[in-house]
């Protein structure tokens, strides 16, 4: 398989009146070709910034470090006139909000249309065509009538298909979804994973999915990356994540989640405490003051991703969690020496 | 179960719209809540569903009568709450209290943290000492997961998490007989929805409290509720014991719902039959006639279009409005799974 994505050690941070608020720190993976991936994480895990960051989009105080390539192409640091050929043609991105992300004054017409002017060198005519048949494929009810319509006379869930619609133009060969059904009904939102469901057989595009929710996750994604504290937790195919979870913080998010399939329960698992704070991130593993099985090594050493079995990996230093002990091999950072580079 | 608290009958909540005129307004009424009935007992939580537009909130609020009813019955405690004066209705508020979805906007920015809480006791006990105040205070506050040393704190140098528990001590320190849940954990991150979910349990257990807990969180209610009511345009469509809403819903909409909801086991959410309705929620201004929820059935044929269906047992203790009710079975649902 070949990688549309490789990111190396990836660091994203923002510079704040209050000090540096470290987002993201130093994550490495690969997208292949065809592959849905699933990032999992809660507000403040860094998961949105990471992809943000790759994509060129960071806020105004963020900067990012390390290496992000699209096909071998270096996206960090590259200027923005570049960026911009690869931006809405190559990779695509799909956010959660669909009445900030498409422009309130213009018609979808022009807006669906335009991304095919300006990248494809279309004809107005041809793009318009393309438009509809991007509409038609997304499942929009009189999509002719929609191309004169602006974005506030639509519903929630037709803005979120033609956000969809708009970022498959131009068949990317990645897209990027961040919470693309957060905001919607129980009911739009089953019709939305119906049709990215549908897209990820049709569409060749390599899919990130960007979500806090576990269910959606378990429905489209191949492999999935656990976020924590800017940091990935445990990764592996979406089986191993949810059947044999190997870190605690993915343990425990699965434990504490009220199944839908299950009656009253006397209590949900908890996890203890609050998420941390970016500002102060404890310097070993960003987990450590909500795990049940913290010891010395968690607050020393901050536990690198080692392999569980191949594909499957968690940075975590437990043997596992059936026999919760210290395992000496597992590799690590001592945190002095850690401070020192940094 | 044991004795009724509440009960709430043909409650309407009508906004007038202007839709039009010039001089003289038009207005079109807005039914957001349109002739609901149901009953609390003591000790129950009642789960609320439904998606945004259905009038859960709405239907939280008149309960409360912080929102005047059109229409309709509202009896607290044996006495009636609609229609009686304000000082009557203040006065029962001491039993009846609410916490918000949104933590952070729910509570006054510029109140420290113990007169948030102690506000409460400040209006319905203006005599009590500010010491014995406070003492309650603290005492509560230890009780939802707050280090009562906090109580000269604001509320900004709290998350949100700890927010929801400033909300829920301020709603229990008249110790209530009922409180109304409006999507407590909706804005929460997944670690923290737990936590909430098992102090709400908790402080139900230890004070004989009712809930009304509306959430469009079919997994959440599912944990927390006794009885579970399904409301779809203002209308309720089923309401029934919890476990039969689950696993034998008996509305065509109730059975979209549940099959909607993803689950987070691979296994099943990748192989599951979903019934996806089409289109998107109707306007509550101009609700389709006969059965609101017609136009997106995949059962509904044109007797829907002509007669309102009737909210009416057709199980023991499971009410349902449909004149196509009935247990699903693969055949009789037309849009299953992918197309």
């Amino acid at each position: 398989m070949t990688a549309v994505l490789e990111v190396r050690d990836l660091k994203v941070r923002f510079a704040t009146p209050d000090g540096e608020v470290s987002a993201v720190n130093g994550v490495s993976f690969d997208v292949n070709e065809g592959e849905c991936v699933g990032i999992v994480g809660e507000s403040g895990s860094g998961k949105s910034q990471l992809f943000m960051s790759v994509m060129g989009l960071l806020a105004k105080n963020g900067r990012t470090l390390g290496s992000a390539k699209y096909r071998g192409t270096e996206l960090v640091g590259m200027p923005v006139k570049d960026l911009n050929k690869i931006r809405g043609d190559k990779i695509a991105m799909i956010f959660q909000d669909s009445m900030t992300g498409l422009t309130p004054h213009l018609r979808i017409g022009k807006q669906m249309t335009e991304v095919l002017v300006q990248h494809k060198g279309m004809g107005e005519a041809a793009a318009v065509k393309r438009a509809l048949e991007m509409l038609n494929l997304v499942r929009i009810p009189e999509a002719a009538r929609r191309l004169a319509q602006y974005p506030h006379e639509l519903s929630g869930g037709m803005r979120q298909r033609i956000m969809i619609a708009m970022a498959l133009l131009c068949e990317p060969e990645l897209l990027i979804a961040d919470e693309p059904t957060t905001a919607l009904d129980v009911t739009v939102q089953a019709q939305i994973l119906d049709l990215m469901a549908d897209l990820k057989r049709v569409t060749k595009a390599a899919i990130v999915l960007i979500t806090h929710d576990l269910g959606t996750v378990a429905g489209l994604c191949d492999k999935v990356q656990v976020m924590y504290g800017g940091r990935f937790m445990e990764t592996g195919s979406v089986q191993e994540i949810f059947y044999q979870p190997a870190h605690p913080y993915t343990a425990g998010l699965l434990a504490s989640m009220p199944r839908l399939t299950e009656g009253r329960r006397e209590k949900l698992y908890a996890i203890p405490g609050q998420p941390p704070n970016l500002q102060r991130l404890p310097k070993a593993c960003p987990f450590q003051e909500r795990c049940d099985y913290v010891h010395e090594r968690c607050v020393d050493e901050l536990p690198l991703l080692r392999d569980v079995t191949p594909g499957h990996a968690k940075a975590c230093h437990l043997l596992s969690l059936a026999n919760p002990v210290s395992d000496p091999k597992a590799p690590s950072l001592k945190v002095a020496t850690e401070a020192r580079s940094a | 179960m044991s004795k009724e608290l509440l009960r709430v009958e043909g409650l309407k909540v009508h906004f007038p719209i202007r839709t039009g005129g010039i001089l003289i307004g038009q207005y079109t009424p807005l039914k957001a809540v349109d002739g609901v009935s149901f009953t609390l007992n003591e000790g129950e939580t009642l789960g609320i569903v439904g998606e945004s537009g259905c009038g859960k909130s709405t239907l939280g609020r008149a309960v409360l009568q912080l929102i005047k009813p059109t229409d309709g019955k509202v009896v607290f405690m044996g006495s009636e709450l609609t229609g009686v004066g304000a000082e009557v209705i203040r006065q029962k508020r001491a039993d009846m209290q609410i916490v918000f979805q949104d933590p952070l906007a729910s509570l006054n920015p510029r109140m420290t943290v113990g007169d948030i809480i102690g506000e409460p006791l400040t209006v319905f006990f203006p005599k009590m000492k500010a010491e014995e105040r406070k003492a309650k205070v603290r005492a509560l506050m230890a009780k939802v997961g707050l280090l009562p040393q906090m109580i000269n704190r604001y509320p900004h140098e709290f998350s949100g998490g700890q927010c929801q528990r400033i909300g829920i001590a301020r709603a229990m320190i008249l110790n209530p007989k009922l409180v109304i849940c409006d999507e407590p954990v909706s804005a929460l991150d997944v670690s923290i929805q737990a936590q909430i979910v098992n102090l709400l349990m908790d402080l139900q257990k230890e004070f004989g409290l009712s809930l009304l807990f509306i959430s469009h969180d079919l997994s959440v209610v599912r944990h927390v509720s006794h009885r579970v009511m399904v409301l779809y345009l203002g209308k309720v469509m089923e309401i029934a014991e919890r476990d039969a809403i689950y696993e034998a819903p008996l509305h065509p909409y109730t059975q979209a719902l549940i099959s909607a909801v993803p689950v987070p086991d691979p296994d099943i959410e990748k192989n599951k039959q979903r019934i996806v309705l089409g289109g998107d929620l109707p306007s509550p201004m101009k609700p389709p006639s006969g059965c609101v929820f017609r136009t997106r059935c995949p059962k509904a044929s044109d007797i829907c279009a002509k007669e309102v269906p009737v909210l009416e047992e057709k199980m023991p203790g499971h009410r349902v409005a449909c004149h196509h009710w009935g247990i699903p079975d693969a055949a009789a649902v037309p849009t299953v799974g992918h197309h």
